[in-house]
């Protein structure tokens, strides 16, 4: 490589990476920091600890842990059985059983608890109503806007993290493993305790830590089903914070103290995460492939397939159907009739500006940022991946770090650095919203660009330049050709979630700026109930039909993948 | 006597006939090999007597006693057979101690404390790991990792010990020095050894008797010796080591390869077809001095190829329309390369080239 030349492919790559990094990382979490620490340019822990003793910000402080606590403990029990019943018994339709565990994925947790909030609201629920009406009962038997209810409703929406690691694990797991104790003699009940447990109790934990992760500083359930109660978690509290005051830097100050319990939180249970995944991660992969072994459920055969179909029903179904329904009725709280419904508010979604300008905001930001974050995210990758260069490390730190971060604090971020400050205002326009997913959304194109960057080996690429061709064009005719499936699910990574977000941009949002997320909070906020489910339906419809279109790509893209390992 | 008894084992997957009317017995005390190349069915029907895989025909049974039979529709759980195991990828539990992994079979037969002591001592002394008893088996080497499985399947003392390709994970060298360690732990225990594996040297060398196996059919039963010098058909000749299949025109039990001067071999069978194969180790082809006398039987051939392999000297020939492979030790002096030479074969078999 000739280093000597100014303005080589590599030094281009290489600068462009760390002013992406500098400009969209690094200089926005300084910023909190020394926006948390420092007062009038001076350090001041007293001012820390006076937010951080508020009888009300300690209150959201002790929400966050129970909420996150119960949603990962009922997560990772859910999560965990189920995995076991795809992959280690003979559950019928286990493939069908096994993708639709997954479709919790795909529903916005805010737009279920919005379904929720809807059917088991002490004050309006339908269940409660139908409930009080069978049993006579005076009062409504279940209130979901309690923090049993967030837990329940975060857990019904990310027990998927946790199934999907340990299903991966069992159905993954060398079968010998279990064989060489049944061979010693040790019966089923023995070899789950003793063997089979024990090896995939770091995927059950890994899963865990990531439920632990996202409930901490999840926005969306806890929002909606506990604000109007008074029950506020950090990032809720945060933005009750600053929208209460107008977003005065006061307000700001105090989102950037809370935040950085968030980020203390997060950096803890990753490195957690990453002590248990050095210290228990077992080599139990099989080298063939073999067919594990498997439970016969006679009896109980049927039984657990209706409890897995009745679990889907009540956490998938029941609530795509009720946010449809709302959004049919004439006015909320009528009874589902068709007398009472119409498409009129389907219709008036895409006439009305505030929710036309939303779903239009939500589709070019989300492409927009995916597209920009796929393509630096792919340079970052490549200096971390393949160049031999100094300070490798801090790349690769910042480029990750926006992993830990949690969406409340980008945003904090973002406000402390493009308002004014450094010459540039992009508060109130759309440009504010693309910045902060950028930073958000960094680390996904970064993990999934360094991992197809570095199945391609050196060799290729050096073959390419001893064949005479530089540097440049070794890029473009070797490397990126090859790398181009995971560029592309980079980009779906970031476009599909993007096109949901709430935690970021109801932070960021001006009048003309509300994304998808943000305009059905706001009109569940306001009272308008069934225009905030309509809209609702409008983006699980958008949702659903680019997840389908995207997987069958996907897919498609998968099957003629060149072999490039080494 | 017979110790283990297979009568009639077939086994399917879906149409596809895995293992077919498999009957064998096995003496006490005997190192038994089932050879063949992979997915020849030799892996599912050790499966089968540990019983991990049911039969669909046939039946099973161990000093007398049925263990599986399709007919009976009985299963003895492979948990009640008391067998040990090895399996090719070690399966060795990485999060239990070498000790711990040893002691495992011991515990769930819920033996006195003091006797688990004394048999985990004796297996882990038997196989050489006593310094490792609180290692992680994470930590150790493939080698170690596979002597703890074989540690933990004769911690029991068990009659009849099954070895599914226990060696192939391993490299070259200590392929062949756990060879013998298998060995002796056998003439020190006593136990029958069932030993899968697509290796012939190591089925050889280790190998009271042996079973060569192709698509779910037996080939050849025998001593390494038979089956060697005495290959039942075409695949265990080319299967048991290298081999040169020679297309050969035969009268008067005279051999000729086309378009090569001189006679083969004068001792073919006369009542071979026209279109034969003369099968030949090309160990037991030898070149004649250059200046040699005129033995009717050498034939003309030219050196294509010389390539030294260590020890030995590989020659591709060419004889006529054929090619042949021969290998001499270094020490014996041959020809060069590009040179003509005359050969004579020893030993031939033949086969109808079908």
């Amino acid at each position: 490589m000739t280093f000597g030349k100014k303005f080589n492919t590599a030094n281009l790559v290489l600068v462009f990476s760390i002013l992406v990094l500098v400009i969209v990382v690094a200089v926005p979490v300084i910023l909190i920091f020394i926006t948390a620490f420092f007062e009038n340019g001076k350090f001041n822990l007293a001012g820390v600890m006076k937010v951080l003793s508020d009888p009300d910000t300690y209150q959201a402080l002790l929400n966050s842990v129970i909420i996150a606590t119960g949603t990962t403990l009922l997560s990772t029990t859910i999560g965990t059985f189920f995995a076991w019943l795809v992959a280690r018994t003979d559950l019928p339709f286990k493939k069908t059983m096994k993708a639709l565990f997954l479709v919790p994925f795909m529903l916005p947790s805010f737009i279920g608890a919005l379904a929720w909030k809807v059917l088991l609201s002490s004050r309006a629920g339908y269940i409660n109503k139908l409930l009080m009406a069978m049993f006579g009962l005076e009062n409504a038997p279940i209130d979901i806007m309690s923090l049993g209810g967030i837990i329940a409703i975060e857990s019904m929406y990310l027990f998927p993290f946790v199934f999907l690691q340990v299903a991966g694990a069992l159905e993954r797991m060398d079968p010998t493993l279990e064989e060489s104790a049944r061979i010693s003699g040790a019966g089923l009940g023995t070899i789950t305790r003793r063997i089979t447990l024990p090896l995939v109790m770091p995927s059950i934990l890994a899963g865990a830590l990531l439920v632990a992760l996202y409930s901490l500083s999840h926005f969306g359930v806890p929002s909606i089903l506990g604000t109007e109660k008074g029950i506020y978690n950090i990032p809720t509290k945060i933005y009750e914070r600053i929208y209460a005051s107008g977003g005065s830097f006061g307000a700001i100050r105090v989102g950037t103290i809370l935040s950085m319990i968030l980020v203390i939180a997060a950096a803890l249970i990753l490195k957690l995460q990453d002590v248990l995944l050095k210290k228990g991660q077992y080599q139990i992969i099989a080298g063939k492939s073999m067919r594990p072994m498997v439970l016969k459920l006679r009896g109980l055969k049927v039984p657990l397939l209706i409890i897995s179909i009745i679990y889907i029903c009540i956490t998938v179904v029941l609530p795509t159907v009720t946010i449809f329904l709302v959004g049919g009725l004439k006015t909320y709280g009528l009874t589902f009739e068709l007398k009472n419904m119409t498409w009129n508010n389907y219709l008036k979604i895409f006439q009305w500006k505030m929710t036309k300008d939303a779903i239009w905001n939500s589709i070019y930001l989300s492409l927009g940022a995916a597209f920009v974050t796929m393509l630096a995210g792919t340079m970052i990758s490549y200096v971390i991946v393949k160049m031999k260069v100094r300070g490798k490390f801090l790349l690769q730190f910042l480029g990750v770090l926006p992993f830990s971060l949690p969406g409340t604090v980008i945003a904090l971020g973002v406000i402390l650095t493009w308002s004014g400050k450094f010459g540039v205002n992009l508060y109130n326009t759309p440009w504010i919203i693309f910045v902060a997913y950028i930073a958000r959304y960094m680390a996904f194109s970064i993990k999934s660009n360094s991992a197809s960057l570095s199945q391609v080996s050196d060799s290729l690429e050096e073959a390419s330049r001893a064949c005479g061709a530089t540097h440049w064009q070794s890029l473009k005719n070797i490397v990126i050709p090859l790398i181009k499936p995971g560029m592309i699910s980079a980009f779906f990574l970031i476009f599909l979630p993007a096109l949901r977000e709430l935690t970021t941009s109801v932070l960021l949002y001006g009048p003309t700026t509300r994304t998808i997320g943000v305009a059905i909070y706001a009109l569940n906020e306001d009272g308008e109930t069934v225009r905030a489910a309509a809209l609702a339906s409008i983006a699980l419809i958008i949702i659903f039909v680019g997840e389908t279109i995207i997987r069958k790509f996907l897919a498609r893209l998968d099957q003629p993948r060149a072999k490039v390992q080494e | 006597m017979s110790q283990l008894k297979l009568v009639d084992v077939t086994k399917r997957f879906g149409d596809v006939i895995a293992v077919d009317k498999l009957n064998l017995d096995v003496e006490k005390g005997e190192c038994f090999s089932f050879l063949g190349p992979s997915g020849c069915g030799k892996t599912t029907t050790l499966r089968m007597i540990a019983g991990f895989e049911d039969l669909d025909e046939g039946e099973l049974s161990v000093d007398g006693k049925v263990i599986s039979s399709s007919f009976k529709k009985y299963y003895l759980p492979p948990e009640q057979r008391d067998f040990g195991m090895v399996f090719q990828a070690f399966a060795v539990w990485p999060h239990l101690t070498v000790r711990d992994n040893v002691a495992f079979p011991l515990q769930i037969r819920r033996r006195p404390k003091q006797e688990i002591a004394e048999r985990v001592k004796m297996a882990l002394q038997s196989t050489g790991l006593t310094h490792r008893e609180e290692n992680y088996p994470g930590k150790l080497s493939g080698g170690e990792q596979q002597r703890i499985a074989l540690a933990r399947a004769i911690a029991i003392n068990p009659k009849v010990m099954l070895l599914d390709e226990p060696l192939s994970n391993l490299d070259a060298k200590l392929r062949e020095e756990m060879r013998f360690e298998i060995k002796d732990l056998q003439k020190k225990f006593g136990f029958t050894i069932i030993y899968v594996t697509h290796d012939q040297a190591e089925a050889m060398a280790l190998s009271d008797r042996m079973l060569v196996m192709d698509h779910g059919v037996v080939q050849q039963v025998g001593k390494p010796l038979d089956i060697y010098n005495k290959p039942a058909n075409k695949f265990v000749f080319s299967f048991i080591g290298l081999s040169n299949f020679i297309p050969v025109d035969i009268s008067e039990g005279k051999a000729t390869i086309k378009g090569a001067a001189g006679v083969a071999s004068q001792a073919a069978p006369a009542d071979a077809g026209l279109r034969t194969l003369m099968a030949c180790r090309p160990s037991d082809i030898d070149f004649f001095e250059r200046d040699g006398g005129a033995d009717p039987h050498a034939v003309e051939a030219t050196v294509a190829r010389r390539t030294y392999l260590g020890d030995i000297i590989d020659y591709k020939l060419v004889a006529g329309e054929s090619e042949l492979r021969v290998q001499k030790p270094r020490r014996e002096k041959g020809p060069l390369e590009g040179e003509r030479c005359r050969i004579r074969f020893n030993r031939t078999l033949w086969y109808s080239a079908e």
